[in-house]
């Protein structure tokens, strides 16, 4: 690499978009159909493809069925958060979202309709599609933008900053010696959440065999963190309940054939529990930690026609569902299928974490902006939700361009990749190790899945403590080549977000939120903590502070 | 959860390299696509939908229930076909519509 230094590039734009995903390619849509401003989307993979829809998705999970308004689904996210949410933020997204779904039908997404013309409804927020191909869909319609330039395969790691104000980002090209300082006089940032920060089901061969795509691996909220923007809510982490081993989606079973939810007894256990996201996740880990597992979805009989469809369906968004009933030669109509709960996430669109916002989606920090899953407050965003949480930042931004300008940069806080890199890239630790060791320390010590994602302060305390460690350790990693240095940035993102979440689970002492956030000193909810915990990174302590609830 | 890659099959295209949304695919000195990091793949089968000639292939590890089988996905217009082809050699094709919403 000493002959090839990275070189770089310097690009300008009105505004730049981190992270062409949903939130990220509806906002460069709106921008492009509605302004006469440059837009430069900055995407890690290829837009075609990337972020949580690359496989397809199953259904719409967040629309305003018949009979019901934007304040029904929003009074559901409040009481699924059991009232740690923002209400103008989701309220502002309720609004949007059948709007943004007519959107989607138009770009031409298959929505199921009866013989009325009425789309069909799976659920009283969901509705039926065919969400195999609604990523290419959406990134059809940026680029068929003319302002809206996409530069792919950049990885976006730092933002560019005067005075406390967002002007830019830096990022490198994956496969390249290329480098990118891209000056913006607005910064939507839209990176998706963080996986891949705990041991996953699966720490062997398929590691990466997780619910939430293991490329999102938290890049916008470390850059946020570093930058000093305020976040909200990590405490509250996402633990999905999914189909054993594939981590595959269990509410195409479970509601789409009505398949009730068992123990190893047969026992219907879920109304023991409780009926919120959270609850419906506990009540599995706790049959199964009182010797009642494993917890099935009864698909006993479902008829070979319904196991069928199932097949189907599933080969639209989790694949690795359908070829495991076939390789196994058991299907869901001879076998039932078992659920597990999975690794922790951080993740915006199902529960709270992610930057501070207004409700025109503004962060804490002048000039960026954040959507979609790196936005928090707004649990329940599902792909509706990021799609209008997108409109929002781009109308805002639209509105705020006129007392924004561009900044010369101030080449010193140039990030230096060259110093990572190292013709012997063979020293004793190296990134997939440290990764490993993070990954193991969190599991153990900030409540994963071998803890019954249970924690306290000492075990926190001793969290805290080993990730600086690692953190520390990271200082000496050496790259060879632009792929060895995404790895590393990936892992320095999650190293990043991981204080940040072992701060917020220490700061809530209570239990509002079984598994999401079961502090073991304080197994009772508490109303001294019907509040926000926010927080904000400076000279390297995570500072906590309390905000009332809005 | 991992990819095969039939080397005789490529034709160096590099679609897939192109369409991995991990960066986990890349073109090797004899030009064919190779994946850089078995274990990292999520399994999300961009690579399959992107790859013209059939020559990529998708199979789930033995820790999470592969049992020697491998996927393989065709479109032509709306028709899709999904194969899969288990270790003794036998095949089971699934066709769907792409028109046609998830019934569940
Ligand atoms: C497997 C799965 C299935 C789901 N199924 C459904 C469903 O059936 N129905 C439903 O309504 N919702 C579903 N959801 C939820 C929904 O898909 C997400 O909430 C939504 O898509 C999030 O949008 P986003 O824009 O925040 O993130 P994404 O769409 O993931 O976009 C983030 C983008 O940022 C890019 N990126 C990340 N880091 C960087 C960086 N450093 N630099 C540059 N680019 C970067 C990523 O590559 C990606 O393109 C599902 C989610 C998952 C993971
Ligand atoms: S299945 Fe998806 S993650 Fe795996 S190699 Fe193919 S494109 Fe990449
Ligand atoms: S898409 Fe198919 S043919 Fe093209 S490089 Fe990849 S494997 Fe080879």
């Amino acid at each position: 690499m000493e002959e090839s230094k990275i070189k770089w590039q310097t690009l300008d734009t009105d505004v730049l978009i981190v992270g062409g995903g949903t939130a990220g390619c509806f906002a460069a849509y709106t921008l492009g159909k509605t302004g006469d401003v440059s837009v430069v989307i900055a995407e890690k993979a290829n837009i075609k493809r990337s972020g949580c829809l690359a496989a397809g998705v199953n259904a719409l999970n967040a629309y305003i069925t018949k009979g019901h308004d934007p304040e029904f689904y929003v009074n559901y996210c409040l009481k699924d958060a059991d009232g740690i949410a923002r209400r103008d933020l989701l309220t502002t997204m309720s609004e949007r979202l059948n709007h943004v779904t007519k959107e989607l039908e138009d770009f031409g997404l298959v929505i199921l309709k009866d013989e009325n013309g009425e789309y069909v409804t799976r659920g009283p927020r969901n509705i039926k599609i065919n969400g195999e191909n609604i990523k290419p869909l959406l990134a059809d319609a940026a680029l068929a933008q003319p302002n809206v330039n996409v530069i792919n395969h950049v990885n976006i790691t730092d933002l560019m900053r005067k005075d406390g104000q967002v002007i830019g980002a830096y990022g490198f090209s994956v496969n390249e010696p290329i480098a990118y300082a891209i000056r913006a006089k607005a910064v939507f940032v839209a990176t998706g959440g963080a996986a891949g920060l705990y041991r996953p089901n699966n720490p062997g061969f398929s590691r990466h065999k997780m619910w939430y795509p293991p490329f999102n691996t938290g890049a916008g909220y470390a850059m946020g963190i570093r930058a000093g923007a305020e976040m909200t809510t990590f405490e509250m982490r996402f633990i999905a309940l999914r189909c054993k081993d594939t981590i595959a989606p269990t509410g195409t079973i479970a509601q789409g054939v009505g398949a009730p939810q068992v123990n190893a007894k047969g026992e219907k256990y879920e109304a023991k529990y409780g009926h919120t996201t959270s609850e419906r996740l506990y009540g599995t880990v706790v049959e199964n930690r009182e010797g009642r597992g494993p917890c099935t979805l009864k698909t006993t009989g479902i008829g070979e026609a319904a196991e069928e469809d199932l097949y189907k369906a599933y080969l639209n968004m989790a694949p690795s569902q359908t070829l495991r009933w076939l390789e196994s030669g058991r299907g869901p109509d001879g076998e039932d299928v078992e659920v597990e709960g999975t690794e922790p996430y951080i993740v915006g669109g199902h529960t709270a974490s992610g930057y501070w916002v207004d409700a025109g989606r503004r962060t804490t920090l002048k000039g960026l902006y954040a959507g979609g899953d790196v936005a928090g407050g707004a649990p329940q965003k599902y792909v509706t939700g990021a799609l209008a949480e997108g409109e929002i930042a781009a109308e805002s931004i639209l509105d705020d361009l006129k007392d924004l300008d561009l900044h010369a940069e101030d080449a010193a806080q140039r990030p230096d990749y060259d110093h990572w890199f190292a013709d012997d890239d063979s020293g004793l630790m190296n990134t997939e190790q440290l990764e490993e060791a993070m990954q193991k320390i969190m599991d153990e010590y900030a409540g994963g899945i071998t803890q019954g994602y249970q924690y306290n302060a000492a075990r926190l305390e001793i969290a805290k403590n080993k990730i600086a460690e690692l953190s520390e350790l990271a200082k000496d990693l050496k790259v060879s080549d632009m792929d060895g240095l995404l790895r590393l940035y990936e892992l320095l993102d999650r190293l990043t977000v991981c204080p940040v979440v072992i701060a917020h689970l220490g700061a809530r002492k209570e239990t509002r939120w079984h598994s999401f956030a079961e502090n073991a000193d304080y197994p009772e909810k508490d109303e001294a903590y019907a509040c926000y915990i926010n927080s904000i990174e400076k000279d390297g302590e995570i500072q906590i502070i309390k905000r009332a609830l809005r | 959860m991992s990819i095969a890659i039939k080397q005789d099959k490529c034709i160096g295209c590099g679609r897939c390299v192109e369409a991995c949304p991990g960066n986990l695919i890349k073109m090797n000195a004899k030009g064919k696509a190779e994946q850089r990091h078995p274990k990292d793949c999520w399994g999300c089968t961009a690579c399959l939908k992107a790859c013209p000639t059939g020559a990529v292939a998708f199979f789930l590890g033995a820790d999470i229930g592969g049992r020697g089988a491998t996927l393989s996905y065709k479109k032509q217009g709306d028709a899709v076909r999904w194969t899969v082809t288990r270790r003794d050699g036998t095949r089971e094709t699934i066709g769907l519509d792409a028109k046609q919403a998830n019934q569940y």
